[in-house]
């Protein structure tokens, strides 16, 4: 049985997507636009989806925009951006209750659509330039954006990983953009990157709930036309540092190092190997019995977390941990070691068991939620490639000891980030 | 075994309370992958000061004992329970609040199986002085890791400024000094008066069979053997309506500044019915004043005194109650006046109007339904309103039914001046 099926057809200039299931209350559209990461345009495009959500031609002020939405029994509207890979991804979600739970029977999927049609086609705009209002406080709230990455230091030195070690390569780029660069940024010019965005950006539309697929088209093909295009595209980056691994002691006023490892798995999603590099990551520290939290966390007590994850897109996998400043080379030698036995084949098929039954179990939990299937199905969109749940089971679950210590060999260890404090020196 | 409907929703809840007390709610879920459960007992942060059973004297227990506890549950003599609940494919994870220590699973596979780990390894006991000092090394850093949180600070913070004796003022996880006196037979002590099945609840969502799931309880309940627990007995000290102080100001390695203004609730004796009431009331009128539609957010926003970080709620349990309104800020000073002066403005006469009532139901409606996608929800905080008496499932009519009048009154309890204070975080000089 398919675990999870969405048909997906080709509409003016996106592709629409929809999985009808009727497990919730609520529907779901997500709308994606996916353009290459890079420095001119990082920014602007960390701005433009909060403009856009800030008000529109029929709603100009947030206030009527949000009081609409209150009236539609609290549909949501939010915005984010991610990286996937070398790529800047913006995302509309809007969520809505489905009449069919409440007394009152107006039927909300269409009003949905429209709004989310009106956001993206109907912005509040005066001649060819965004309200000047609206860019400006928006412009104010997107520093802070930025700047607040500085308070969480979990979040901040993950973000100094990556710019240390990804220095040479677009992925090193924030996803909120640079903050000298908003001041740059103008009513007009943002209003003329959003017509090429629209022109340009890969575009997909994905509905989830208990719908009708034919309504769905049809409230599409009404609504949202653009033009048809081919999205620009980048070969993937295969960056390596050539010389030793690169070292970074960082000093700040914390109580709690953060110790950030990065690593280049040199494998991507949907490559033959990536699902043994999955195995992999689950064995040495995915999760709460991988080698990371049993031996920086409960045989050693230099942590309360310990673990690892993958980048799938961007072929990487970081090392997070917190732990006192002076524990600093324990915390390493254990986990350079964990790293060791991991190349050298030293886990058991236990190990291996308990791990896939774990990440299957992730997966089939990731597609309870309605964001989670979307996530999951765009990772076909950003890799090009096509690749079911059940294939990603299967090939997960069938992934050998010999191919993962295979997979081990193709990960090395690029930079070491540490985020200090200052008292014991 | 109860069969509960709730037709307009489209759930059924099945409920039985066992022999030993221990009451157990099932819900089944068609369509999810996953089964969600949690095993929670009615014991948390502030249940510091009690009678064990049996003794003649009150004891007090350092600060985040409760915590600590929650962690030493997962080890045994033969290795710890993670390791068990991932060979049957199930993430399983556990949590304290101030009133309540929750132990929990999800799993696609095996849920029969993970479900009797769940019970039997929160069943049973194994503490040892040599793994309770290694979990301090752990929780250390756990601790650490809070301090250096600014969020987490500022909460505290509030928290700290409203209540003078209060034990909800007390750091849920203590301090490292606080947890260096813990011992294995202070644990002990403390799971034998609070981990008994009639303080507990069990509840299991997800795509099953409720006769079959609710029959394994009952049998692996039958093999152990509880007697009877006399009440708990929790002492708290009195407390002062006022707030213990009305401004704190905390110097963190941040660029942005923080301000959170507090309301400290004085009806706090409330439960069932009239407490879903005062909080779904509360709740309303914070949404009528800083909802996003209101014109005070589209004021304090376009002043640059919040961003997205802005969040408001009213919370309240037995003996304590708070309502919190704040978040990042360019000028913790201004925000804070105007957070009072809003709310205070809030309890005059038409400032809440019927039309912004009815709009914010409707979004409350909406909001409820979204959340009962989530099994966890549906599992947290069924158990949470069931140990005030309340049922999760009476929110929509309940919001349903709340007037202006009602919030008028609800409004006029909480909102006075001398139970206002504010914390700020603010960039270290």
């Amino acid at each position: 049985m398919d675990l999870l099926s969405e048909s997906v057809k080709s509409m003016n200039g996106y592709k629409l997507h929809v999985v009808n299931t009727d497990k919730y209350k609520t529907n779901t559209l997500v709308w994606k636009m996916k353009a290459p990461l890079n420095k001119e345009t990082v920014t602007l495009r960390a701005l433009l989806p909060y403009v856009l959500q800030s008000n529109s031609e029929s709603y100009p002020t947030t206030g009527k925009l949000r009081s609409y939405l209150d009236e539609l029994y609290g549909a949501t509207l939010f915005v984010d951006l991610a990286k996937k890979g070398e790529y800047h991804i913006i995302s509309f979600s809007m969520e809505v209750a489905n009449e069919k739970f409440l007394a009152d029977t107006t039927a909300l999927l269409k009003k949905a659509f429209q709004f989310l049609a009106e956001i993206l086609t109907k912005p509040n705009v005066q001649g060819d330039s965004f309200d000047l209002e609206t860019v400006e406080k928006e412009k104010r709230t997107l520093k802070q954006r930025i700047q607040s990455v500085f308070d969480d230091k979990m979040r901040y030195s993950n973000f100094r990983l990556i710019q240390e070690m990804c220095e040479e390569e677009p992925y090193s780029l924030h996803v909120h953009g640079d903050k000298d660069s908003v001041d740059h940024i103008t009513a007009e010019n943002l209003y003329q990157y959003f017509k090429n965005a629209l022109n340009q950006d890969e575009l997909d539309l994905y509905v989830i709930g208990d719908v009708d697929e034919k309504e769905v088209e049809s409230f599409a093909q009404e609504l949202l036309q653009f033009n048809n295009r081919s999205p620009q595209s980048i070969s993937s980056s295969n960056y390596s540092r050539k010389n030793n691994v690169h070292e970074v002691k960082e000093e700040q006023d914390v109580k709690q190092g953060k110790l950030n490892i990065g690593y280049r798995t040199n494998v991507v999603y949907g490559d033959e190997d990536y699902f043994a590099l999955q195995v992999f990551n689950g064995i040495f520290g995915g999760f709460s019995h991988s080698k990371l939290f049993i031996n920086v966390r409960e045989k050693a007590s230099l942590a309360y977390y310990a673990s690892s994850r993958l980048e799938s897109h961007k072929g990487l996998m970081m090392v997070m941990s917190g732990i006192e400043n002076k524990n600093y080379d324990q915390a390493i030698s254990i986990i350079n070691a964990q790293m060791e036995a991991m190349k050298n084949g030293d886990f058991t098929e236990n190990e291996i068991v308990q791990t896939k039954a774990v990440i299957k179990n992730q997966l089939l939990e990731t597609i309870d939620t309605a964001r989670g299937i979307v996530e999951i199905l765009y990772h076909n969109v950003v890799s090009k490639k096509d690749v079911t749940i059940n294939d990603w089971m299967e090939k997960m679950d069938s992934a050998t000891k010999d191919e993962i210590v295979a997979v081990a060999s193709k990960v090395t260890l690029d930079t070491i980030y540490f985020l200090t404090g200052k008292e014991d020196k | 075994m109860e069969k509960i409907t709730f037709d307009q929703l489209q759930e059924e809840l099945y409920y039985e309370n066992l022999e030993n007390g221990l009451d157990v709610y099932i819900l089944p879920k068609a369509g999810f992958n996953k089964t969600y459960a949690t095993f929670t007992t009615k014991y948390g942060s502030i249940d510091n000061h009690f009678l064990p059973p049996g003794k003649e004297e009150n004891v007090k227990v350092p600060d985040g004992i409760a915590h600590f506890l929650e962690h030493k549950l997962f080890e045994k003599a033969d290795g710890d329970v993670f390791q068990q609940f991932s060979k049957q494919g199930a993430s399983a994870n556990a949590f304290t609040s101030f009133t309540r220590t929750a132990y929990l699973f999800s799993s696609t596979s095996n849920v029969e199986k993970n479900l009797e780990t769940l019970i039997d390894f929160v069943q049973e006991p194994y503490f040892t002085e040599k793994t309770v000092e290694k979990e301090k090394g752990i929780i250390g850093q756990e601790i650490t890791m809070y301090d250096d949180n600014p969020d987490w600070r500022l909460y505290f913070g509030l928290i700290q400024n409203m209540y003078k004796n209060h034990p909800v003022k007390i750091d849920i996880a203590g301090t490292i000094d606080s947890i260096s006196h813990i011992t294995k037979d202070m644990l002990y002590e403390c799971y034998h008066t609070f981990y008994h099945p009639s303080n507990m609840l069990l509840f299991i969502v997800g795509p099953i069979e409720p006769v079959q799931i609710m029959n394994l309880v009952k049998g692996n309940q039958a093999k152990k053997e509880y007697k009877e627990l006399p009440e708990i007995k929790r002492l708290f000290e009195e407390e002062p309506v006022v707030v213990a102080e009305e401004k704190q100001v905390l110097q963190m390695n941040v660029q942005t500044s923080k301000c959170l203004v507090g309301v400290k609730a004085q009806n706090v004796n409330q439960t069932g019915d009239e407490m879903l009431k005062t909080e779904l009331c509360l709740n309303v009128m914070l949404d009528i004043l800083f909802g996003k539609s209101s014109d005070h957010y589209s004021f304090l926003y376009n002043e640059g005194l919040i961003d997205d970080s802005f969040s408001y709620d009213y919370t309240q349990e037995a003996g304590f109650g708070f309502a919190m309104v704040g978040g990042d800020t360019g000028d913790p000073d201004r925000l804070a006046d105007s957070l009072k002066c809003i709310l205070l403005k809030g309890k005059e006469n038409g400032v809440i109007t019927n039309e912004s009532l009815e709009r914010t139901k409707k979004k409350k409606i909406g909001a409820f339904l979204r959340a009962i996608n989530s099994p966890e929800y549906i599992a947290n905080q069924f158990t949470r309103y069931a140990f005030n008496e309340m049922n999760l499932f009476d929110v929509v009519p309940t919001l349903e039914g709340i007037t202006l009048e009602d919030i008028e009154v609800a409004a006029n309890e909480l909102l006075s001046e001398n139970r206002f204070t504010v914390c700020q975080v603010v960039p270290k000089r």
